[in-house]
């Protein structure tokens, strides 16, 4: 009886301490979840959400305060993304918010009436503009988020979003037709030169053959 | 034509899996030789025309250039210089249409050439280049911007300092040119079979490679036996006829027909000591070491049934391809087709006012007859003849239904990236789906999203960052007021101990600031060592005492100062109607 009772005794204490030693251990800092959501987001800085900036917002879904769907930049994919991550139902965005941008935007200052206030330096969630005070800013086009938070605080208003360039670096192939479509337009032959025949008879005969054109 | 001698050439005894046999369309051009041709006005020279970092221009507007001069270069490892097909003067630097199969525009260095066609010194030439190191010819192939011909258009001098690291045995020439209508390569092996066994010398020199296999579709026996011919007093070498069947000129398809050597997924083939180099590549190759020539042209096939005269040129790099059409007799009417590259994995251009670049090697005009009509897709039946038929061994109705529901995790889980866009499946297909470009589709959404997602985290470091610091400069300030404050409560503790035994009035705190007014002190207090503090409110005094002189005598100079302005402004004024008189116009614009 007496060693049951110090055996079971003995076990709790034993991997009570486990467990402690484990907690420390393995101790994880910050919420796990809320870094998962937040790796979701589109990490713009915005504040559209309510909350000033994304990690915060990823914070206020983990804990309740928030709902999945008042990210306008991220939209409706990002929806869909937090609602499989969190186990609920993808809803459409709250209008509250604001609307879902379609394109990606970069903002732009006008140095010619940019006065150097530094306004919009304080306003960049990402420090993604440089300049000092009396100095021409810019804008650094590649850590802009498009947050558009700069654009409110200039009292010249010289910045402008303008959506980012696609280059051929960000060329998308677009989504293939249930009609095959070309992506070039027929080409215009400028000057045909007058001859029907090709130069090789026996030429004409094989092309007919079936040959597959990308493109 | 003098019939070359016939040589016993071994046929390839391996295979690959899949492939097809599309009709081959190269006698209108096989026989025809390699022209050059005339100096044309404009050169466009694209910034990037080569896989990997863009080079960087080096060159000014304005500025005149000669023929092989570098006008871009090369920034990082995996980049290309870029030179002057000829001399002439740098007329732009600026945005111009490149062959693309979106229709886009890059950055492109414009040459207005003056016909002089004057050459810039050559870099030194190696005949022996035995003499060199492998790092000496490697830098020689970076300089001269040699890159890739067989379609990637991978810097070589990357390519073979991978190669190097893995101690290549075999050197695997790729003459197989497997895809219809084009015979640049056939034309080259067959032409310049001298500079083809040369460049492959360099490289087994370069690599301390023992062996070269040269692979060569038994289409072309010409070639074969040309190239046979020129290497037979070299015993590294081997010329082997490879069963023509598309694509094998597929650098991994090809490895394994010579070699029996599958290169698995997501490996290199250097890391099984095999290198494979185009014909054309390691011709450039002989070009830019023994002749100190840099890549300045590549021999581009222009053919199909919608050019008047279908031909092969050297055509120098940046050279209009409507320039090039034009020396090929111009379209046919009719034709409404320009696919630059084969028809199997070429893309259409939107126009012809573009480039030729190194990664041109045809030029194809088609006429609406000339294709095969292209039905409308029908839904796929899982017939499973792309899976047959796939060279890479993938299952392309798989990544075909994936790609279609933009579940790319899933098309990557299938291995979408070994899929060389080969276009056998879209060719075997009987519901005539347009496979290939959902793959494209698929590889340019995927690599998207990888751009957004490290957009994103770059976006978030540095908020992050930005909070850390402003709550750091938050506590510094806070830490600073603080410390202010208790300096401020130690020195009125002290007053408050001085004078609290003297019955004197103590001064006032202003809350919001915690600044202390301090009231006259009546006498010291017997007992405390106050003379320090004594001397602090004198000082203090006398500061104030200084910083009022100072200020009145600002404010005396300012009014002096005011008195002299106005004085001018007046006299100003006086002289401002006589101005406005003498110029009427422009104090008074209509």
């Amino acid at each position: 009886m007496m060693t049951a009772i110090l055996v079971a005794a003995g076990l709790a204490l034993a991997f009570g301490l486990l467990l402690g030693i484990a907690a420390q251990w393995f101790h994880v800092e910050g919420n796990p979840l809320a870094e998962k959501i937040d790796a979701l987001l589109p990490q713009t800085q915005c504040g559209q959400c309510g909350f000033p900036g994304c990690k915060p917002y990823a914070a206020a879904i983990a804990e309740g305060r928030a709902d999945i769907n008042q990210c306008p930049p991220g939209g409706d994919a990002t929806i869909k993304n937090l609602a499989d991550l969190l186990g609920v139902e993808p809803k459409p965005l709250n209008a509250d918010n604001g609307t879902a941008k379609t394109v990606p935007m970069v903002a732009v200052i006008d140095e010619a009436v940019c006065i150097g206030c530094t306004k919009c330096i304080q306003a960049c969630p990402v420090d993604a503009i440089l300049g000092a005070a009396k100095q021409m800013h810019t804008v650094i086009a590649a850590e802009c988020t498009g947050c558009e938070l700069c654009i409110a605080p200039c009292p010249v208003d010289c910045i402008d979003m303008v959506p980012v360039a696609i280059g051929i670096e960000g060329f998308r192939f677009p989504y293939p037709q249930t009609q095959r479509v070309l992506l070039a337009p027929p080409l215009a032959t400028p000057t045909p030169t007058v001859v029907d025949q090709p130069a090789n008879a026996k030429l004409d005969e094989l092309t007919r053959e079936r040959i597959v054109t990308h493109g | 034509m003098v019939k070359p001698p016939q040589l016993k050439v071994p046929q390839a005894r391996f295979s690959f899996h899949g492939g097809i046999h599309p009709p081959e369309n190269k006698t209108s051009t096989r026989d025809r030789p390699i022209k050059a041709l005339p100096l044309m006005p404009r050169y466009v020279l694209p910034l990037h025309m080569h896989i990997g970092a863009p080079a960087r221009a080096v060159v000014a507007v304005g500025q005149r250039v000669k023929k092989g001069q570098v006008l871009a270069q090369a920034t990082d490892f995996i980049s290309a210089s870029i030179h002057a097909p000829t001399s002439g003067v740098i007329s732009a630097i600026t945005e111009h249409a490149i062959p693309h199969p979106g229709g886009l525009g890059a950055m492109a260095i414009i040459l207005d050439a003056d016909g002089r066609d004057e050459a810039i010194e050559p870099m030194t030439p190696w005949p022996d280049f035995t003499a060199q190191t492998p790092t000496e010819l490697r830098g020689r192939l970076r300089e001269a911007g040699i890159v890739g011909l067989g379609g990637a258009v991978f810097p070589t001098a990357a390519k073979l300092a991978t190669g190097s690291a893995a101690s290549v045995h075999t050197l695997i020439l790729n003459g197989a040119e497997c895809e219809p209508y084009i015979t640049c390569d056939d034309r080259l092996m067959r032409e310049q079979p001298f500079e083809i066994v040369q460049g492959a010398a360099i490289v087994l020199h370069m690599m301390g490679a023992s062996r070269c296999l040269i692979g060569i579709e038994d289409n072309k026996p010409e070639a074969i036996a040309t190239l046979a011919e020129a290497s037979r007093a070299d015993a590294r070498f081997e010329t082997i006829a490879v069963p023509t069947r598309y694509p094998a000129g597929g650098e991994k398809q090809l490895i394994k027909v010579l070699t029996n050597v599958e290169v698995p997924r997501g490996r290199r083939a250097t890391e099984y000591g095999l290198l494979c180099l185009n014909v054309a590549t390691v011709a450039a190759i002989y070009r830019a070491v023994v002749l100190g020539e840099p890549m300045i042209d590549r021999i581009v096939t222009v053919t199909g049934a919608g050019i008047v005269q279908p031909d092969n040129f050297r055509v120098p790099l940046g050279t209009k391809i409507s320039d090039v059409i034009a020396a090929a007799g111009g379209y046919v009417a009719g034709t409404d087709r320009l696919i630059m590259g084969g028809p199997m994995m070429g893309f259409a251009l939107h126009e012809d006012d573009v480039p030729v670049i190194k990664a041109t090697n045809c030029l194809l005009a088609l006429r609406p007859q000339d294709r095969p009509a292209e039905p409308a897709p029908q839904p796929c039946i899982r017939c499973s003849l792309c899976a047959e038929a796939c060279p890479a061994d993938l299952l392309p109705q798989q990544l075909y239904w994936y790609a279609r529901a933009k579940q790319f995790d899933r098309t990557v889980e299938y291995h979408l990236f070994d899929c060389i866009e080969c276009g056998v499946c879209s060719a075997v297909c009987p519901s005539h789906l347009p496979l290939v470009d959902y793959y494209r589709f698929a590889k340019t959404e995927l690599w998207a999203a990888e751009r957004d997602q490290s957009k994103a985290s770059l976006a978030r470091t540095r908020f992050e960052f930005r909070n850390e610091r402003l709550e750091r400069i938050k506590t510094e300030r806070e830490a600073a007021l603080n410390k202010k404050r208790q300096n401020l409560a130690t020195n009125t503790a002290a007053i408050e101990a001085r004078d609290a035994p003297a019955g004197a009035t103590v001064g006032t705190f202003d809350d919001a600031f915690g600044t202390y007014q301090p009231q006259p002190v009546s006498a010291p207090a017997a007992g405390l060592d106050t003379a320090a503090l004594v001397i602090t409110d004198s000082a203090v005094a006398a500061a104030r005492a200084r910083a009022k002189a100072r200020r009145a005598q600002l404010d005396a100079d300012r009014a002096v100062q005011a008195h002299a302005n106005i004085q001018i402004d007046a006299q100003e004024a006086t002289e401002e109607p006589a101005k406005a008189q003498a110029e009427p116009s422009k104090n008074n614009p209509t």
